[in-house]
C-alpha cells in the first residue's frame, strides 16, 4: 500500500469512541505525501470521524477518546506534548458547509495569519493574492476584497474557505465533503483546484460521491461501520476491489 | 362518502363552542386589563407629566413639584447595576457555553444556582444586600481602610443588590445569544489554529453582541422597576440634592411612588403626582423593552 510515496499520515490500530459508543475499529493505513487520498462509505461509517481525528477537531466534543496511534510525520498527534494549535496550523481543514466569517473577503483570509503574529500590510496583501490565486478565486474577487464574504456565491464561498486554509501554509489539507452543497459547475471548479493543490499539499478528502473520489483521488479508502474495509490505489479499488463489501458498495448494491 | 352531514353530536359541538368562547374571553380580558391600566394612567397622569415635572425637585413634603431626583436616581442606579452585573453575567454565560463540560457536576451546579436565583423573591435579595453588601463588605471596607461611608445603604450597594437580582436574566439571555452562533464558525476558527479564547473574542462574541445587548437591556428593564430589593440598601424618600457619590443615598421612581401613595400627609392631593410618576416609570420600562425588541428584530433580519 502506498509504498511509492513517502508516508505523511499513518494510523496504527486507531480506535475512536464517542462516550461509550465505539465509532472506529482498529484503523491501520498510511496516507502518501502530496497525493489526494479519498475516503468513501455510507453515512455514519466513520470516515468523517477519522478525518477529524487527524487535526483533533473531535477534541471539541465532550466525552470522546481515542486508542492507538495517529501519526503525522512520525509524531503521534494525540501524545501529550503535541500543541493542538500548532497541529491545526499544519493541518488545514475545509468543511462541508462553506461558512466564511461574517467579515470581508480580505479579513477571512488574513484571520489565521494574524492570530499569533504581526504581519506587515504588504505581506498580508501578497498572501491574500497568492492564496486567492491558488484557490482560483482571484480574478472573480480582486476588485471587491473588502466587501463582505457573505455576498459570494456558494461555490465562491467554498473556494474562499480553501483560500483561508491555504493562507496559513499548512502541509496537509483535510476536506470534509467540500462539494456536497455545491452545484455541478462549482463542484467541477473545486475538483480542478484539488488536483492543482496536490503538488503542494497532502490532501485527504471525505466524499459521499464515488465518482468524485474516482476523478480526483490517487488513493481511496472504503469505510463501513467504523472499519476500514479496503485501502488501495483508486484505480485498483474501483476496477478490481479485493473485498466483497467494497464491490457491493461501488457497484451500488447498497449504501 | 358523505361529507355534508356532521358525525359530531350536538352537545359535543356546543361544548367545543363553549371552550372557544372561554379562551377568547380570557384573551380579551388580558388585553382589556392592560389597555385599561395604561389608559387610566395616561388619562389621570398624562396632563401632569411636563418638562417641569420631570426636571424639578419635589416640594412641600412630596405633595408638589416634580420627580427629577427620583428619575435621576433610577438612571444612576440602573447604569451602575449594568456596569456591575452585565460583565459578571456575560463571563458566567461564556464559561457555561464555551468552557464547561455540559454535564459536569460544576456546570450543573451553576445552572441550578442560576435557576434558583431567578425564583427568589426580590425582598430576599434586599435582605441579602443588607447582610452581605452593607454589613459584611461595607463594614469590612470601612474598618480596613478607615473610611466611614461604606457601612450604610447607598447607591453602590443598591446597584450591587440589583446586579445580583438581574444576574439570571443576563446569564440566560447571553447564553442563548452565544448558543445561536453556529458551531461551524467556531470549528472554522479553531481549524485555522485559533485558540479557544481567540475564537471566543474574535468570532463568537462579535457574532453574539446583539444578543448580549438585548439581554442586558431586558435585565435593565427588570432592574429599573424593582423596589423591594432596594428598600433596605440605600433608597431614600426625600433628598435635597442628587447623589454626588456612589456611597450616598438616592431617590427612586418606584419607591417614590410608594412614598407618595402611603407616606404622604395628604394622599389624595398627591394622586395626580402618583399617576404621573407611574406613567414615567412605565414609559421608562417600555422604552427599554422596545429598544431590546428593535435590536432583536434587526438581528433577525441579518
Amino acid at each position: 500500500m502506498a509504498k511509492e510515496y513517502p508516508v505523511k499520515i499513518e494510523a496504527h490500530n486507531f480506535n475512536f469512541y464517542y462516550a461509550a459508543k465505539q465509532a472506529l475499529f482498529d484503523i491501520n493505513l498510511s496516507i502518501p505525501e502530496r497525493r489526494v487520498t479519498a475516503f468513501i462509505g455510507p453515512s455514519g461509517c466513520g470516515k468523517s470521524t477519522f478525518l477529524r481525528s487527524m487535526n483533533r477537531m473531535n477534541d471539541l466534543i465532550d466525552g470522546t477518546r481515542t486508542e492507538g496511534h495517529m501519526k503525522i510525520d512520525g509524531v503521534d498527534v494525540y501524545s501529550k506534548d503535541v500543541d493542538v494549535v500548532t497541529l491545526r496550523r499544519r493541518v488545514g481543514m475545509v468543511f462541508q458547509k462553506s461558512i466564511p466569517f461574517p467579515k470581508s473577503i480580505y479579513e477571512n483570509i488574513t484571520y489565521g495569519l494574524t492570530l499569533n503574529e504581526k504581519v506587515s500590510r504588504a505581506d498580508l496583501d501578497a498572501i491574500v493574492e497568492s492564496s486567492l490565486r491558488k484557490s482560483a478565486l482571484w480574478e472573480e474577487v480582486k476588485d471587491r476584497l473588502h466587501n463582505s464574504a457573505q455576498g459570494l456565491s456558494g461555490g465562491q464561498q467554498q473556494r474562499l474557505c480553501i483560500a483561508r486554509a491555504v493562507a496559513i501554509n499548512p502541509e496537509i489539507l483535510l476536506m470534509d465533503e467540500p462539494c456536497s452543497a455545491l452545484d455541478p459547475i462549482s463542484t467541477g471548479k473545486v475538483e480542478e483546484l484539488i488536483t492543482e493543490l496536490k503538488d503542494t499539499y497532502t490532501i485527504v478528502l471525505v466524499t459521499h460521491n464515488m465518482q468524485q473520489a474516482g476523478r480526483v483521488s490517487d488513493y481511496t479508502g472504503f469505510f463501513l461501520m467504523g472499519s476500514l474495509i479496503e485501502f488501495d490505489r483508486t484505480r485498483t479499488l474501483f476496477t478490481s476491489p479485493a473485498k466483497r463489501e467494497t464491490e457491493d458498495y461501488i457497484t451500488g448494491r447498497f449504501g | 362518502m358523505i361529507l355534508t352531514s356532521s358525525q359530531i353530536s350536538a352537545p359535543r359541538r356546543l361544548l367545543g363552542l363553549f371552550a372557544v368562547l372561554i379562551a377568547l374571553t380570557a384573551a380579551v380580558a388580558v388585553l382589556g386589563v392592560i389597555l385599561g391600566m395604561v389608559g387610566s394612567f395616561v388619562s389621570n397622569g398624562g396632563s401632569t407629566v411636563s418638562w417641569s415635572f420631570l426636571s424639578e425637585f419635589p416640594r412641600n413634603n412630596n405633595t408638589e413639584g416634580g420627580i427629577w431626583p427620583a428619575l435621576a436616581g433610577t438612571t444612576f442606579l440602573v447604569l451602575l447595576m449594568t456596569i456591575l452585573g452585565v460583565p459578571v453575567g456575560t463571563a458566567t454565560a461564556i464559561y457555561l457555553t464555551e468552557f464547561a463540560k455540559q454535564d459536569s457536576w460544576f456546570a450543573r451546579s451553576v445552572r441550578f444556582a442560576v435557576n434558583t436565583l431567578a425564583g427568589v423573591p426580590s425582598i430576599v435579595f434586599g435582605l441579602f444586600g443588607v447582610g452581605f453588601f452593607i454589613q459584611f463588605m461595607g463594614n469590612g471596607i470601612d474598618s480596613w481602610f478607615g473610611t466611614s461611608s461604606f457601612g450604610d445603604g447607598s447607591l453602590l450597594w443598591s446597584s450591587a443588590t440589583l446586579a445580583v437580582l438581574t444576574l439570571p436574566v443576563v446569564i440566560v439571555s447571553v447564553e442563548e445569544a452565544l448558543k445561536a452562533v453556529p458551531r461551524d464558525l467556531r470549528e472554522a476558527s479553531l481549524a485555522l489554529g485559533a485558540t479557544r479564547w481567540q475564537t471566543i473574542t474574535k468570532v463568537v462574541i462579535p457574532n453574539a453582541v446583539t444578543g448580549i445587548l438585548t439581554g442586558s437591556i431586558l435585565a435593565v428593564g427588570r432592574g429599573a422597576g424593582e423596589v423591594a430589593a432596594i428598600l433596605f440598601v440605600g433608597v431614600t424618600y426625600s433628598s435635597e440634592v442628587l447623589p454626588g457619590q456612589v456611597t450616598e443615598k438616592f431617590m427612586h421612581l418606584g419607591y417614590h411612588l410608594f412614598v407618595l401613595s402611603t407616606q404622604s400627609p395628604d394622599v389624595d392631593k398627591t394622586l395626580p403626582l402618583q399617576y404621573a410618576t407611574t406613567l414615567v416609570l412605565l414609559g421608562l420600562t417600555f422604552l427599554l423593552n422596545l429598544t431590546a425588541i428593535l435590536i432583536r428584530s434587526r438581528l433577525r433580519k441579518q
